[in-house]
């Protein structure tokens, strides 16, 4: 415990390191934020397991280790081949490339090309650098940290005590991105804390996707905490994607927000394939009438990885429409929980949601805790959910091995099948591909003890009984 | 090719099956008939290799080999093959995966290459027409979301693609209206060859009508109490299978 508090004191002291230098104040707006955040963390400290949102999720580990920023005023750079192999087959889209979660301009895709008037993105510090100059940050003003709140999200205050830098993407009203934008970070030093914050900004009746990747270059420990915050003007539609493969001795740390407004559209998909322990607090809030939220994650953990995600759902205004699908698949001693919270206030009648929680259990060791929170205070609503846990049925087991598949690779197909509920619905082809191709990959590992080897080592064995 | 000797099985415990003597030679179709109950499925699927299924006796040899020691999977590479009654749905894997995680496995096996995308839908093309099946089965999650005669096509179609040595059709004809019937009917046909030979394990004549065969046994109770030609296939069909009861209850009336 003491350790834990000695943590705290080095956060705090930073703080106060960087209040001195006059850090704080860039832009002036967020001085007063950052020190309201700060507050909050200085207060609260790390969860307990004695919080009900952190029963099940023991940050003793994280809290215990003394991660810093990266040391050094560099922009950081990447090997030409390293920046090579970040790419998706086949995703020539803008790319904005972060590495421990300090923009890297040379790695990045030129933010003025290939974007269609009327969508910008740039990183968030040079954003706020901007903005310290002249006038057009208002809107920088009005979102940031005004949707994903410091109180009651250490996390999020933490990263808005410290925010620094991250990608800004802001769409213009009635405009289309035509591409996905792809947001991607890089870890590369064992022990370093990034604190990247993302903030989309899309006004009436405009159409962006986005897609945050999470590539770990070290397989050390090391601590993301991310907030991204979605403002979703209008009539307008944002399809969001994160696809993490952090080092699995990461900690990685996820606050979502996204605020939608009248006849708005959200969507999220969470790939959760790395990372020690992996927490995603993620929140759609109706603001408007109309609006519409698609939830969907998937997670494929093994050995000790720890995944949480805590999901709320916010129907605060009539006749909106949320989804919730979160699959995930568990071996060795893994664990995984979920809380799914659907908040329907007296006002939103018409509200129609809809929460589905399925866990593949692929060995013994595995533990769940998962959690429908329904609180309702309206009468004509229509509330679902449903959860179910198991392995995998014997009789599609039998039919696949029937039609000569050894029973490892049988059960790798059967919870590659599982997973596609999922991945399917990821509509970028060339992102849809990548996930699938990891996936493959990872179930014939987490599955491998092919009988295809042992027959070939003893071809006689079997056929001479 | 198929010996069956003595063979008894159960499952949880329940005897099924009692001292089954089968023989089964290269480019024979036998003709397995009996009423609900009787033991057919159970038959078919100890073929297989169920592991619900207990063998409590008896042996089954083919082509030389003890099937009974083998994996379901390994009797699959051997040329096995079981077309399901109740063919099983798999969400998520589309039926293209799985028919080439399955060719390439039997191929393997063989002592074949691989066969890459192309060689593949290459293959495939020409078992599609076989039967009357379009492009767009493929792309469907395996037998999700299919009809009845969707079903029993598509493992027409496996059993095209994977050439299997035996091949046991398990009520492959239950369910099927007579369009259906007879384009199953007719991609079976085309798959007979004199190197292989096929069990057709059925309730109704109907299906014999196209699939002509070699022998016919009948199924009472977990044994074999009739055999014969296809003569005997059409009789059980003018008399109903009442008849054998009413002939085992004279039989073992004591003289």
């Amino acid at each position: 415990m003491a350790t834990a508090v000695s943590t705290r004191a080095r956060y705090l002291a930073d703080f106060a390191t960087r209040e001195r230098e006059g850090a704080l104040e860039r832009p002036s707006w967020l001085g007063p934020l950052r020190r309201a955040a700060i507050s909050t963390f200085a207060e609260a400290g790390f969860p307990t397991t004695r919080e009900e949102d952190w029963r099940y999720t023991n940050l003793a580990p994280l809290a215990q280790m003394p991660f810093t920023p990266v040391q050094t005023h560099e922009p950081p750079e990447l090997s030409g081949t390293t920046v090579a192999r970040l790419g998706i087959e086949g995703a020539d889209w803008p790319r904005l490339v972060f590495v421990d979660g300090r923009y890297a301009r040379r790695a990045s895709t030129p933010t003025r090309q290939t974007l269609a008037d009327g969508v910008r993105i740039s990183s968030l510090a040079d954003a706020m650098q901007a903005d310290a100059g002249h006038g057009d940050g208002a809107r920088l003003e009005r979102h940031l940290a005004r949707h994903a709140k410091p109180d009651g999200n250490v996390f999020a205050a933490l990263n808005t005590a410290f925010v620094e830098d991250g990608a800004l993407v802001e769409v213009r009203a009635d405009t289309a991105a035509s591409q996905p934008i792809e947001l991607v970070f890089v870890a590369r030093t064992p022990g370093v804390l990034a604190q990247p914050r993302i903030l989309v900004i899309a006004e009436r009746g405009s159409r962006v996707t986005i897609v945050e990747r999470y590539v770990a270059l070290v397989d050390d420990a090391y601590f993301t905490n991310v907030v991204t915050e979605v403002a979703i003007g209008p009539g307008a539609s944002v399809d969001h994607y994160v696809v993490q493969e952090q080092s699995v001795r990461a900690f990685h740390v996820a606050t979502l927000h996204a605020a939608i407004e009248r006849d708005g559209s959200f969507s999220t998909c969470g790939v959760t394939l790395g990372g020690r322990l992996a927490r995603t607090t993620l929140t759609a809030e109706f603001r408007g009438e109309g609006g519409a939220a698609a939830l969907r994650g998937l997670y494929v953990i093994e050995g000790t990885q720890h995944v949480d995600h805590h999901v709320t759902v916010d129907h605060a205004v009539p006749r909106c429409t949320s989804r919730q699908l979160y699959k995930g698949v568990l071996d060795g001693s893994a664990r995984a929980v979920f809380n799914g919270r659907i908040v329907v206030r007296p006002d939103a009648q018409k509200t129609d949601a809809n929460q589905t929680n399925k866990h593949l259990l692929l060995s013994d060791g595995v533990e769940v805790d998962t959690k429908p929170q329904l609180e309702i205070f309206a009468d004509d609503v229509k509330c679902t959910h449903g959860a179910a846990e198991g392995q995998l049925a014997p009789e599609p087991l039998f039919y696949l091995r029937s039609r000569g598949l050894a029973e490892p690779a049988a059960r790798a197909l059967l919870t590659y099948g599982f997973a596609r509920e999922v991945v399917e619905r990821i509509a970028p082809v060339p992102l849809q591909a990548y996930v699938d191709r990891q996936l493959r990959a990872l179930t014939e590992r987490l599955l491998q003890r092919s009988d295809r080897t042992a027959v070939e080592a003893a071809p006689s064995t079997k056929e001479n009984r | 090719m198929l010996e069956i000797r003595s063979l008894s099985a159960g499952v949880a415990g329940k005897a099924i099956l009692r001292n089954i003597d089968l023989d089964v030679r290269a480019g024979e179709v036998h003709a397995v008939m009996g009423p609900n109950g009787s033991g057919k499925s159970t038959l078919a699927q100890v073929l297989a290799g169920h592991p619900a299924y207990t063998v409590t006796g008896g042996e089954v040899r083919y082509r030389g080999e003890d099937l009974l020691a083998m994996s379901p999977e390994r009797r699959a590479r051997a040329g096995v093959f079981l077309a399901f009654q109740y063919p099983v749905e798999i969400p998520g894997v589309s039926n293209a995966t799985f028919l080439k995680a399955a060719v390439n496995e039997v191929r393997a096996e063989r002592g074949l290459e691989e066969l890459d995308a192309m060689e593949f839908l290459e293959v495939l093309e020409q078992k599609l027409k076989l039967v009357e099946m379009d492009r767009s089965f493929l792309s469907r999650p395996v037998n999700e979301g299919f009809s009845g005669g969707e079903k029993k096509r598509n493992e027409i179609l496996q059993m095209a693609v994977l050439e299997p040595t035996l091949a046991i059709l398990d009520e492959t004809d239950s369910g099927l209206d007579i369009d259906a019937l007879r384009v199953v009917a007719h991609g079976v046909n085309r798959l007979r060859r004199p190197d292989k030979a096929m069990i057709l394990i059925t309730h109704y004549q109907r299906i014999l009508q196209y699939l002509e065969p070699d022998h016919v046994h009948v199924l009472f109770d977990g044994r074999i109490v009739r055999s014969g030609s296809k003569d005997l296939a059409l009789e059980l069909e003018r008399r109903g299978y009442d008849w054998i009861r009413e002939d085992l209850a004279v039989a073992a009336r004591p003289a």
